[in-house]
């Protein structure tokens, strides 16, 4: 027995963002045992059960002394089982049982299956960027993350299946592939479902046009069974391809959840039922983890049911619409996740569906009225664009399909590029901050046209200036340089009518 | 300065006695012919508490009664409410034909309106509180026409018909809202805004003590007030079996005039204004017929002819009054596209043509473009 303490680097997994971690490993004489400290969570102290099997399992043989793991930062909660590959590497080398010249130089994660198979882990795209700005050489991954992991760039990723196969890996005996990269979704979300499926409808397809160029947030109001969910699943289908700093974030966001297997999709589609907790819709937790908001970066976060949210799950995402971030603080932890997603909203007219228009409908009035109140809300209130939608007539369904997605998503693309030039990369017409909507030119008409509506009180001063965003892409669309009177009241038609 | 509101003891008592018997009074007030509310409400306090409450008649007098004078002016000061009763020269006129008239009003909002309340310049608008579209808008544009043109609407705070014509009339000048409950508790709650609008601009009357609650009795009680203060009673859209024809009731037993707005036929909440229609009530189309039929055939006019129009704006209108009422609708009707409905749409709109509901869906208000011959 020479070497007695032993150091591995591995990473924990903060949100959606890596923290490095050491592992050092004791092994002294004294009562057989094995502890594990540093702030670790439960999965993290089961560790010493795998690592122990792992390694009888591999034919090594498990030191019978006292054996002491410290996770450093001590200060730092660590949680997930992504660090036993770690801890059993370096008690390997600290029970003398392996040399390892190059391991001061690595990073590794991977949970241990009982018969030392290297399983896979959450976050191995993030950990990889963490490791790379580490300055390690390599990182180790389990087999399966190595694909995620090889997307960034900057780093050698070594692709291990087994604890059995170290010994020839740290002898320089062998040595696996690099992994392939998974690609990065970069063309438009051309597989998808397709906008042709909505047949008639031509006031919403209007609006979701609309609404796509901007970025603008829109509800839906109408009946069950009138296509609200078919349109709310093809908006990502008409929005612009994400450009690659944006697709590599989205596939961060993924790989972060566990949910990065095979190619990363396009433009993300989220639809939580509207049972959610808050924290699940906009993160939470200790340590904190992302919610559907953020998985929905750069993509679509469709609420079906808006009025059945309860109210503070809906009151939790007023802050993230404004800011495209969220905000999380818990005891020891405060965070900030990326959330800059499209909002897009269903609801009934009223709580039996079938609406004020329809006969059938048997609903109290102070139903209704409660109903529709939660439409006035604080998350209404960041809602842009209204759309009515009827039931469509057995003409229209049995019609000709509708435009297709590439004809809309061209459009659309290119009233993006406008807004790109105006206001800068990646940023859209929804997001213009009141002293940029200030600026936008409009013809003498159209200023009157606005002006009027506005003396009339036909609009709340917060409308005003959403109807202004909203003429722009209106314009933007036309491919006008000024905002005339035509699109001025096209902008007023689709905006959302505010309660009194 | 304007004589402030009085009102003598024994008056203020009837109220606080009213709101103690309530719940006796609910169990007596059947709606069956001779126990109705407005017909209880004659009766003399020791006859309606014997009425009422036989067991605890004495106790419930006796405890009224030991209500000191200086309690009753706090409960009044404390809830920001004043009162005026049958004795006072500011006692609105029409009530005092009333047989069954409250003994005292309880009022918020400014006093100085209550001296103008003469049935000749008041007129009660009532409906269903569920409403069709159809009668919202109404309601709505009846009561801004009437108040435009000087005339007070009356109502009672409750859901549909009643807040859309305190709403129109708060848009272009007064309204009193008469409560079921105390002047100081808003009513349905959902209508809290609405009612401190209204104790602004115009007078929340009741008579109920501050704070008491709302009895089913109390509202058609409140009814005989609305009928007995105004001139000219409209019923806009109530079902067959509605407290509004309580109120309609009650305003033609007192020589009232009384109006009803027509409704489809199939209708079933028009089924009410329909009927009365038939039994010969005035019909009203807008707030002239109201007007000529109060103050007689032209003698104050309504403005309402709006902007003129393009025959394709026209023919959305005209396609909206067939009942396409959504943007989506009118496209398919016109064979327009999206972007030219909306336009379209939003145009008329603007023009004050067309309203449309929180949920997307369009109506016709009752503006007439020019050259159509006006009702």
């Amino acid at each position: 027995m020479v070497a007695v303490l032993a150091t591995a680097r591995t990473f924990t997994l903060d949100g959606i963002s890596a923290r490095p971690v050491r592992v050092e490993v004791d092994v002294h004489r004294g009562l057989p045992a094995f502890s594990l400290v540093g702030l670790p969570d439960a999965a993290v102290r089961e560790a010493r059960e795998r690592v122990r099997a792992a390694m009888a399992n591999c034919g090594f043989e498990f030191p019978l002394r006292r054996i002491v793991a410290n996770l450093a930062p001590a200060s730092l909660r660590k949680a997930g089982p992504g660090m036993d590959l770690a801890i059993a590497t370096a008690l390997l080398v600290a029970s003398g049982q392996l040399e390892w010249e190059a391991l001061p130089r690595l990073a590794m994660i991977g949970e241990l299956a009982l018969d030392g198979e290297v399983r896979p882990v959450a976050g191995a795209l993030a950990i990889a960027e963490a490791a790379r700005e580490l300055g390690a050489d390599a990182l180790v991954v389990p087999a399966e993350n190595g694909p995620e992991a090889a997307m960034a760039d900057g780093i050698d990723v070594i692709a291990l299946e087994s604890l059995e196969q170290l010994p020839a890996l740290a002898a320089g005996e062998w040595m696996p592939e690099r992994p392939e990269p998974l690609p990065l979704m970069l063309s438009p979300n051309g597989h998808g479902p397709d906008l042709a499926d909505l047949r008639g409808q031509r006031h919403l397809r209007y609006a979701l046009e609309v609404a796509a160029a901007g970025g603008h947030s829109l509800l839906m109001i109408g009946p069950p069974g009138a296509g609200k969910s078919l349109a709310a699943s093809r908006i990502p289908s008409i929005l612009p391809p994400l450009a690659p700093e944006e697709a590599l974030q989205v596939a961060r966001i993924a790989s972060a959840c566990g949910r990065l297997r095979g190619a990363p999709g396009g433009r993300p589609f989220r639809a939580p039922h509207h049972t959610i907790s808050p924290a699940g819709l906009v993160g939470g937790g200790n340590p904190p983890n992302p919610g559907e908001a953020t998985l929905a970066h750069r993509g679509v976060l469709f609420l079906d049911e808006l009025c059945e949210f309860r109210r503070d799950t809906l009151e939790a995402m007023r802050a993230p619409l404004e800011t495209g971030t969220v905000a999380i603080a818990r005891a020891g932890a405060w965070r900030q996740l990326p959330c800059r997603f499209m909002l897009v909203a269903a609801a009934n007219p009223c709580p039996c569906g079938r609406g004020d228009a329809d006969s059938e409908c048997s609903c109290a009035p102070i139903a209704v009225q409660r109903y529709q109140g939660r439409l006035s809300g604080a998350l209404a209130d960041r809602i842009d664009i209204l759309a009515a939608i009827r039931q469509p007539s057995a003409r229209e369904i049995g019609g000709e399909p509708g435009e297709s997605s590439a004809d809309v998503r061209e459009r659309v693309t290119v009233a993006r590029q406008r807004q790109e030039r105006r206001l800068g990369s990646g940023r859209c017409n929804a997001e213009m901050t009141p002293a940029e909507a200030r600026e936008c030119v409009l013809s003498d008409e159209a200023a009157a046209l606005l002006a009027d509506a506005y003396a009339r009180r036909r609009l709340s001063g917060r409308a005003h200036d959403r109807v202004l965003r909203l003429a722009q892409t209106v314009a933007d669309l036309a491919g006008a340089e000024t905002i005339d009177r035509e699109q001025m009241t096209q902008a007023l038609q689709l905006r959302r009518r505010d309660y009194e | 300065m304007s004589p402030e509101p009085r009102a003598c003891p024994d008056c203020l008592r009837r109220s606080w006695l009213l709101s103690h018997l309530a719940p006796y009074i609910e169990k007596i007030a059947t709606g069956a012919p001779g126990s109705r509310s407005p017909e209880l409400l004659r009766l003399s306090n020791e006859d309606l508490a014997a009425a009422a409450a036989p067991k605890v008649a004495r106790q419930v007098l006796a405890q009224v009664e030991a209500i000191p004078e200086r309690r009753l002016a706090d409960d009044l000061r404390a809830a920001q409410c004043w009162a005026c009763c049958r004795h006072d020269s500011l006692y609105p006129v029409g009530l005092r034909d009333a047989a069954d008239a409250p003994w005292a009003l309880i009022g918020r909002g400014d006093s100085a309106l209550l001296g103008q309340l003469e049935p000749e310049g008041l007129v009660t608008v009532v409906g269903a509180r569920r409403a069709s579209s159809y009668g919202r808008e109404v309601a709505r544009e009846l009561g801004r026409e009437l108040a435009a043109a000087g005339i007070v609407v009356v109502s009672g705070l409750a859901f549909g018909i009643d807040a859309c014509a305190h709403r129109g009339a708060l848009d272009a000048g007064l309204t009193v809202a008469v409560l079921g409950c105390g002047a100081d508790v808003a009513y349905p709650a959902a209508h809290r805004s609405l009612w401190r609008r209204i104790c602004e601009r115009g007078l929340v009357l009741s008579e109920q003590p501050p704070g008491a609650g709302a009895w089913r009795w109390t509202f058609p009680a409140r009814n005989r007030i609305m009928a007995a203060m105004a001139g000219m009673t409209v019923v806009v859209e109530a079902a067959e079996r509605s407290g509004s024809l309580i109120t309609a009731d009650l305003a033609a037993d007192l020589g009232r005039d009384l109006g009803a707005v027509p409704g489809p036929v199939s209708s079933r909440s028009s089924a009410g204004p329909n009927n009365l229609l038939a039994g010969g009530a005035c019909l009203v189309r807008g707030g002239q017929d109201v007007l000529d039929a109060m103050l007689g055939p032209g003698a104050r006019r309504v403005e309402k002819a709006g902007a003129s129009l393009d025959p394709e704006l026209v023919e959305i209108l005209e396609a909206v009054e067939r009942g396409e009422d959504t943007c989506d609708a009118i496209a398919i009707e016109l064979d327009l596209t999206g972007p030219e409905a909306a336009s379209a749409l939003s145009r008329l709109e603007m023009l004050g043509y067309l309203s449309c509901s929180m949920v997307g869906v369009y109506s016709r208000t009752l503006l007439q473009p020019p050259g159509e011959p006006s009702i």
